[in-house]
């Protein structure tokens, strides 16, 4: 492969294996399509157990860079993952790599959903599904609220989001726009 | 909807995805508001079987955005939605991968993370609440959402054997 490395990264490059567009095409194929329910625990047996292109920590801190950022975490993950290894090309493969085959497959769902979607065994399949499915989005939810500090601000800016968006259903651009100023400003007092 | 309507479609889930801090589903009732609520293109139940099947499917969870575009717009639908969600954050990651001193640990980063936080927290329960509005017409389907958030916080199934649990309890009109 003939992409060069990136010269920007820090990290000790001594022990990196070399891998080109192709092989990071592929590993996040694969990493995709076997990821049922979330890709994140198949992200991390793929490339650290597996192929052992990163190690546990470098794992760790791309992970945390992608969570940060905004976006879908493991294409964020894919990017950087990509990009350290084989440059712009790199990091376009291995999204490429993560979205394509699950796109095929979202579409066979959607034309057999347009055909049968309409019969009432379908229908009452997909209406425990979104029984279920609404119960593992708040679950989410209410795990992340693990991580809140024990000090008011934080739950504050988590019931004021939840009261505009949720309850009001006021846009959700506008309500991020108005509460994340204060919130960072508030975090960044609180670091300093 | 018609073919004028793409642009807009896909600057606004642009937009949207720019603000998924901890993940797609925290920007759900953004999708919602401007699918269901603003233009009508689709029920809101049609809007949560969308989610709900698009996390039946192996992929990244941001995957239903698909399933939603091409519901809505055909096969230009869906690569418009899945274009506009995936590229923005990819594009923005990777100018940050660039400027690499940016690590995850400088003080403005923990500031950023630490006040997006508990945002992307309130609104990612915006989105089991809208979605669990959108599903649970009745009490018993409203106890299957309640016994899936136990299940999730008790236990370490896979979200997607709870999934088909869901479908079979709806087959068998349980729920």
């Amino acid at each position: 492969m003939p992409a060069a490395r990136p010269p920007t990264d820090s990290a000790p490059d001594s022990v990196r294996p070399k891998i080109g567009p192709l092989e990071l095409f592929i590993a996040f194929s694969q990493l995709a399509l076997s990821g049922f329910g979330g890709v994140l625990p198949w992200a991390h047996r793929a490339l650290v157990e597996r192929r052992r292109w990163l190690t546990q920590s470098e794992f760790v801190e791309t992970l945390a860079l992608g969570q940060l950022l905004p976006g879908p975490n493991i294409g964020n993950m894919a990017v950087m993952i990509g990009y350290r290894f084989a440059g712009y090309a790199g990091a376009a493969a291995a999204v490429a790599g993560l979205v394509s085959g699950p796109f095929a497959i979202m579409l066979a769902l959607g034309l057999l959903y347009r055909s049968y979607g309409g019969l009432p065994l379908v229908q009452h399949a997909l209406s425990g599904m979104s029984a279920v499915a609404a119960g593992l989005v708040l679950a989410t939810g209410v795990k992340m609220t693990g991580s809140l500090k024990r000090h008011w601000r934080p739950w504050l800016f988590t019931a004021l989001a939840l009261v505009g968006v949720g309850a009001l259903r006021w846009p959700l651009l506008a309500v991020v726009g108005a509460l994340a100023p204060f919130a960072v400003a508030a975090a960044w007092r609180e670091e300093a | 909807m018609d073919d004028a309507d793409f642009p807009g479609l896909g600057l606004h889930f642009a937009l949207l995805s720019l603000m998924a801090i901890g993940g797609v589903s925290s920007i759900l009732p953004g999708m919602q508001r401007y699918l269901v609520d603003v233009n009508h293109w689709l029920s809101s139940t049609q809007f949560a079987n969308a989610y709900a099947l698009g996390q039946a499917a192996p992929g990244p969870n941001m995957m239903f955005v698909t399933l939603l575009g091409l519901q809505i717009g055909g096969l230009t639908g869906a690569i418009v939605t899945t274009l506009a969600v995936v590229c923005p954050p990819v594009l923005l990651t990777l100018a940050v991968t660039r400027m690499s001193a940016n690590n995850p640990d400088s003080h403005l980063g923990r500031a950023v993370r630490g006040g997006l936080g508990p945002i992307a927290i309130g609104l990612t329960l915006s989105s089991g609440w809208i979605l669990a509005q959108s599903a649970d017409h009745d009490w018993r389907r409203a106890l299957l959402t309640l016994a899936t958030v136990m299940l999730m916080l008790r236990t370490r199934f896979n979200p997607v054997w709870l999934i088909l649990v869901g479908a079979l309890a709806g087959i068998s009109g349980m729920v």
